[in-house]
């Protein structure tokens, strides 16, 4: 019998990400790849897996899912009350599973995203080097009913991969996301660039693997740029005020001011940000150059 | 001495090039040759360049160990560089049917520019564009040399979906949708060819610095055309050019 995750439930949005695509931006398709690659290392780690081993990346409301064979897993990042079976279970540690046995998540207790890791990884499609799932790119795009997710049966010896492994949980909760200037940055003025660092922004409820907006305007006169290239963690300021930061899923070019740029922590934090939560951008300066 | 290229760190794991000078071919030679240049350097991790109008970026895949080194070298390969002299391209056919069951617009354009239907055709199909770069979509061309009296404002509204395949125009530039998708151009017809396909590697045969030419084909010859693709016998025609 092959070894699959029945789902049972998809929960609100959850896709299989790895760390995504590279090469093929010059055709212009995006990245993508876990919003959060720190929650992704960790479940790796515990799992004793490849670092860049694809993991199920869970949004606010989990899945119910079901294992046929046994296995381990750990979940990392965002504590969603994930359940075995009724019984609630730690995250960021390595929990052995059953043929059988059912998975859930309950209230959101911290986070926005939570990851599953399974030893060996999923068996899924590859496309373009990756096994991140994009709309319209890949088979799949998100966890649906009735999907049966594949993966390698068997535990490994046990061996307690991760005793030595210090994992760091404080991001999740952070409210400062830590930013660079960004090119057009200069092209505010110089109250521009305090405010925007005295101000608090409100995570839009729009927001989702491609951009987080946030609810506050920011008022300028910034002219639009040549169209130019952006990445995940690009914070674009539009004529009308709105704060557009590129995620994962983001294009590949864009033409509007790119005022700020995520540092790779800045995003990690920003992904556990759920909707209504306040924020503040902290600056960070470039190491000399 | 000339400020540019400009060179600098994009967040922790990219580097913005940025040169002087707005959209002309000039510009775009300049960008591809560099660009050519950077993709031969060794790095130490997995990298890729994409290029715009008047820009390069570097993007790593992890954090970026040491910035200054970087740079600095980077720097040093852009000061020595010298533009080169020749260039090879490829010229692509693109067949359009620009029809009025395509071209959903085109009797908009017609009273907007005061053209008729064939003047519209006649200088949509006259200019050998170039592909600046591809971006926005999976597959979307950035294209250059669109003749100034069809610029035209992009719709009101944008329809809620255009179909795969539709040639349009917004402002200053034209373009094929490669996918459905909202969008706010004019349309004046529609192209069988796929720029786009995910189970190809590469997905898309266009790169940037390939030129493309229009030319118009009637209904039935896009309905044959598009059974041709379906069935696998269809190739795009090209020609390289060298020097």
């Amino acid at each position: 019998m092959k070894a699959e995750i029945e789902v049972l439930q998809p929960g609100l949005f959850s896709s299989i990400q790895d760390l995504g695509r590279t090469g093929y931006q010059k055709y212009g398709v995006p990245a993508s790849g876990v919003m959060d690659r720190y929650a992704m290392r960790i479940c790796n780690l515990i799992l004793g897996n490849p670092e860049d081993t694809g993991v199920l990346e869970i949004t606010m409301q989990g899945p119910h899912l079901k294992f046929t064979e046994s296995t381990s897993i750990a979940i990392s990042g965002a504590d969603l009350s994930a359940q075995l079976n009724g019984n609630l279970i730690s995250i960021n540690e390595r929990v052995e599973i059953n043929a059988g046995d059912e998975l859930k998540f309950g209230v959101p207790k911290s986070g926005f995203r939570a990851y599953l890791g399974i030893q060996g990884g999923f068996i899924s499609e590859e496309l373009m080097g990756s096994n991140s799932w994009y709309e319209g790119l890949t088979e799949n795009e998100r966890l649906k009913k009735g999907m049966r997710l594949i993966y390698s049966p068997g535990r490994s010896a046990g061996v307690d991969t991760f005793s030595s492994i210090k994992i760091d949980s404080d991001y999740v909760i952070s409210r400062e996301i830590e930013v660079y200037a960004g090119p057009e940055f200069e092209k505010l003025t110089s109250d521009q660039q305090k405010a925007i660092f005295d101000s608090e922004f409100t995570i839009e409820g729009t927001s989702n693997r491609m951009a987080v907006q946030f609810k506050e305007d920011f008022h300028n006169e910034l002219e639009p740029i040549i169209t130019g290239p952006v990445m995940p963690g690009t914070v674009q300021l539009t004529p009308s005020g709105k704060i557009i930061i590129l995620m994962r899923d983001c294009q590949t070019t864009g033409g509007y001011p790119r005022i700020l740029q995520l540092s790779e922590y800045g995003i990690q934090v920003l992904s556990q940000k759920v909707p209504g939560e306040k924020i503040n951008l902290r600056r960070k300066e470039y190491p000399n150059y | 001495m000339s400020n540019y290229p400009q060179i600098s760190p994009l967040g922790d794991r990219s580097i913005l090039i940025n040169l002087d000078g707005k959209i002309s071919p000039e510009t775009l030679e300049k960008v591809l040759f560099l660009k050519e240049k950077i993709e031969n350097l060794e790095f130490k991790q997995n990298v890729e360049v994409i290029n715009t109008y008047n820009s390069l970026l570097i993007s790593y895949m992890f954090t970026i160990e040491d910035v200054y080194g970087e740079v600095s070298r980077l720097k040093y390969l852009l000061s020595v560089a010298n533009i080169p002299k020749k260039s090879n391209y490829k010229i692509f056919q693109i067949p359009v049917c620009y029809e009025k069951d395509f071209g959903l617009d085109l009797e908009f354009i017609s009273k907007e520019k005061d053209l008729g239907l064939d003047d519209i055709i006649k200088l949509h199909t006259a200019p050998l564009y170039q592909i600046y770069f591809i971006g926005f979509l999976p597959g979307f061309l950035y294209l250059g040399g669109l003749d100034n009296k069809l610029h035209i404002s992009r719709k009101k509204s944008p329809r809620r979906s255009v179909e795969k395949g539709a040639v349009g125009i917004g402002e200053n530039q034209t373009g094929i949708y490669p996918k459905s998708s909202p969008g706010g151009w004019q349309i004046l017809g529609k192209t069988p060819v796929d720029l786009f396909n995910n189970n190809e590697d590469p997905p898309s045969q266009f790169s940037a610095g390939d030129k493309i030419k229009f030319h118009a084909i009637s209904k039935d010859e896009f309905y044959e055309i598009e059974k041709e693709i379906a069935t696998g016998n269809y190739t795009l025609k090209f020609e390289h050019h060298e020097g």
